[in-house]
């Protein structure tokens, strides 16, 4: 029943869009979002945890940005073209754009942030892995020289992988003490204003875009509230008008998905593309078993765990690339729901009752009735579940340590598997200490070597058919139980037109947002 | 003791509470041969409204699991939490207080220091760092809530002690050349029971209290059933279902008052004098 409400206003929001594409957008306006949990810092270049990013995806830019489908679409660089070779990829900057503090924004600054992000941004560098040199031949022209093809290169230039940070600001000054920290300046629609602490962050229009007539609000307040129960309520009492994705329990999203001049959408997550699994671990235990984990993956009820656990939203995972991620197949060996199968191949497994333990992700309501959900469906085939409380920083080393048997968790992909996936299942990347790496240590030299190749294969065929080969191959070992892509739903006043449009949603959704009155 | 039992009976509240702690227990005992399956099994579609289908009296929680079932596999575990967590903080609280009383001196302070160091935390507070350091299981639960709750039965046992320790029948077995032991064992604990059997019985209530807090607040044994993570875990979803707050809530609040009551009837069966006194 929930879901085909969702589903329904799903549609409804699809046909007010359209309709409101014939109105066209109208100036003006002021948005209330809610923030959670309150980022510590909006300097996208040194800070880029969840909130910061959906924050200062307004204020800065990247040289791209990426369709739901993640095909790149123009952002500070107006076009581009890669070389017959895939090795030298060529920017065109947008001409006239400026800082929020006036001072022009050149290939120069473009330079400048590759420099600043490779001493400050984990991932940032190791995307710009492959890079061999930038050079920037005049103002508004950028080359970039690869050591060899590298296929995921295009999809590095979003704004919280790759944000543009100011020269003049933050050249010969100590990057992390720099007090223009605290006062963010880029070229985005949006300029910083001010920030109370625990309150609010108050983000105005920036007159001098460089796209013309772009934005239509004319200020942003995004709201600092800690408790999930307190947003439902500021948005039932009309305080907000933005909740984005899981900034509510999921419990509460039927409910207020009911209220009148509501929309919901699960639409701008593509580019994180949050994919959950279970942890299992390959080493020790009945685990280590590959019968016993195919056998979990038929013991588990994903489609009643969707249906249930996340109201409808999300999809069943087919195996370890969501399905968003470029070069993702369906063409696996299939898990369907089937208790009777599982009870049979944990038979040929030998499985002899052994106590299995279980770790719940410990962040909040919904993972731990996920979490009972599964230990049920696994109590059902014979399997003896024991399940471990633990809270974040128990759950972090116990999964870094390889102290558990089964752990729930779930991670953002980037839009390739060179970038979100193969870390998860290479044997280069079995290290502890990170829960984000080969936690589960499934070691399978073909798997190295395919996902090796893959990376720098060259052209995008070569790359789809290597990728499909891996995918296969995960799918049939098990070495982690893929359970559902998620979506976290957006709610949002309906008069809030135009918000979600691109691959990473509200991030940078409010440059062509607008408001209907 | 018959004499106890006839004040006791002759007390209504005290009576309600026997007859509810009765049903408590046989429940506890017998529910599991009533409902075979586990509690945690999804046995009907989610957020079924109480009193709807005749299999399902109260309703289903947020993943479709009876709350009927978890009431009556509730009830056992906060019984057993309950009984098992007193029991431990009397064998702690009693020959602690009862050495203090009795020796007096250096012995009298070093122990009352110990348990006022124990008095002073808040036992709340305590008890959630205990369970979150040992990691929530029923055991840690249990311990947890023994240590934040033997230091009153230590004080009332000590008090009693002292008092009993000047009576003549003592300082007669003093006297005869008993042992120290065999006369606290023999002479005064028995006469200082009464008021310990009325405290345990409280204890009992405050005990079941704070397992069903622990659980709310999620560090209940993740493994079993309990009152409190039921009430914990449809907290979320109240306004939607607020059966699956409300009927483990309901259930929390007419044990603790049995037992109250209970512990209430006992004080006057057990204290005659304060009985007519107050009356």
């Amino acid at each position: 029943m929930s879901k085909r409400k969702i589903l329904m206003s799903l549609a409804t929001m699809c046909v007010l869009s359209t309709a409101a594409v014939a109105e066209g957008p109208k100036p003006g306006g002021v948005v209330n979002a809610v923030i959670q949990p309150e980022p510590p810092s909006l300097m996208m270049g040194l800070v880029q945890n969840g909130p910061t990013q959906m924050v200062a995806g307004n204020i800065y830019e990247g040289l791209l940005r990426y369709s739901p489908k993640l095909d790149p679409l123009p952002g500070l660089a107006e076009t581009w073209s890669v070389s017959e070779d895939g090795r030298v990829y060529t920017f065109k900057l947008v001409k006239g754009v400026t800082w929020h503090d006036g001072k022009p924004f050149t290939s120069a600054d473009v330079l400048f942030s590759i420099e600043f992000l490779k001493q400050t941004h984990a991932r940032a560098r190791g995307n710009l892995v492959q890079l061999d040199k930038v050079e920037a031949p005049d103002e508004s022209t950028v080359v970039f020289t690869l050591k060899q093809p590298f296929g995921p290169f295009i999809g590095i230039f979003e704004v919280g992988s790759l944000p543009m940070i100011p020269k003049h600001i933050y050249e010969g000054t100590n990057f992390k003490t720099n007090p223009a920290n605290n006062t963010p300046v880029g070229t985005g629609p949006f300029m910083f204003k001010e920030w109370q602490k625990g309150s609010f962050i108050r983000l105005v229009k920036n007159p001098n875009y460089h796209v013309k007539g772009k934005p239509n609000i004319d200020e942003i307040y995004w709201n600092v509230i800690p408790d999930a129960a307190a947003r439902s309520v500021a948005y039932e009492t009309g305080k907000v008008d933005v909740l984005p994705g899981g900034s509510v329990e999921n419990f509460d999203v039927p409910r207020l998905s009911k209220l009148k001049n509501t929309c919901v959408t699960g639409a701008g997550w593509e580019f994180f593309s949050p994919h959950s699994w279970l942890w299992l671990n390959n080493r020790s235990g009945p685990t280590a078993n590959k019968k016993f984990r195919q056998a979990l993956m038929f013991a588990i009820d994903r489609n009643m765990a969707k249906d249930v656990v996340w109201n409808g939203l999300g999809k069943v995972a087919t195996g370890p690339s969501g399905s968003a991620i470029k070069y993702y197949t369906s063409a696996v060996p299939k898990y369907d729901y089937d208790p009777a199968k599982a009870k049979a191949l944990l038979k040929e497994a030998g499985y002899n009752g052994e106590k299995v333990r279980m770790l719940p992700l410990p962040y909040g309501e919904t993972w731990q009735r996920w979490a009972e959900m599964v230990r049920q469906n696994l109590q059902d085939v014979g399997i003896n579940v024991e399940m471990i409380a633990t809270d974040v920083p128990g759950w972090n080393q116990k999964v870094s340590e390889w102290d558990y048997d089964i752990a729930f968790t779930y991670l953002y992909q980037y839009g390739d598997p060179a970038l979100g996936v193969g870390r998860n299942y290479v044997s280069s990347q079995i290290a502890k200490g990170s829960p984000f790496n080969n936690v589960e240590g499934y070691s399978n030299s073909e798997i190295d070597k395919l996902f090796a190749d893959g990376a720098v294969a060259f052209p995008d065929s070569a790359r789809e058919e290597i990728y499909a080969k891996a995918q296969k191959i995960l799918v049939e070992d098990v070495p982690v139980a893929w359970m559902l892509e998620l979506q976290f739903p957006t709610i949002t006043r309906c008069s809030v037109k135009n918000l979600i449009t691109t691959g990473i949603g509200v991030n940078d959704g409010f440059r062509d947002a607008w408001i209907e009155k | 003791m018959r004499q106890v039992w006839r004040v006791l009976l002759r007390n209504p509240g005290g009576m309600i509470g026997i007859a509810i702690l009765i049903v408590a227990v046989t429940v506890a005992l017998i529910g599991p041969l009533l409902f075979p399956t586990s509690p945690w099994r999804m046995v009907q579609r989610p957020f079924l409204p109480p009193f709807t289908l005749a299999g399902f009296p109260l309703g289903t929680d947020a993943l479709g699991r009876d709350v009927m079932a978890g009431i009556i596999y509730g009830a056992r575990v906060s019984l057993l939490v309950g009984l098992i967590s007193t029991l431990a903080s009397l064998a702690v609280g009693i020959p602690l207080g009862a050495v203090a009383g009795y020796f007096g001196g250096r012995i009298d302070d070093a122990l009352m220091r110990f348990t006022e160091f124990f008095q002073t935390v808040p036992s709340f507070a305590l008890a959630i760092v205990l369970v979150a350091i040992m990691q929530p299981s029923i055991v840690s639960i249990v311990s947890a809530i023994a240590i934040v709750s033997w230091p009153p039965v230590a004080r009332l046992v000590r008090g009693e002690v002292l008092s009993l320790r000047t009576r003549e029948y003592v300082q007669a077995a003093v006297v005869t050349g008993q042992t120290n032991w065999w006369i606290i064992w023999r002479e005064i604990l028995p006469n200082a029971l009464s008021p310990v059997i009325v405290l345990a019985s409280l204890m009992v209530a405050t005990a079941i209290l704070l397992e069903s807090s622990l659980s709310f607040l999620g560090l209940g044994d993740p493994n079993l059933m309990s009152w409190g993570y039921m009430v914990g875990a449809g907290r979320t979803v109240i306004r939607q279902a607020w059966w699956i707050t409300v009927f483990p809530g309901i259930a929390i609040l007419v044990s603790v008052l049995a037992l109250n009551l209970i512990g209430e009837g006992l004080n006057d069966a057990l204290n005659p004098r304060l009985a007519k006194g107050g009356r």
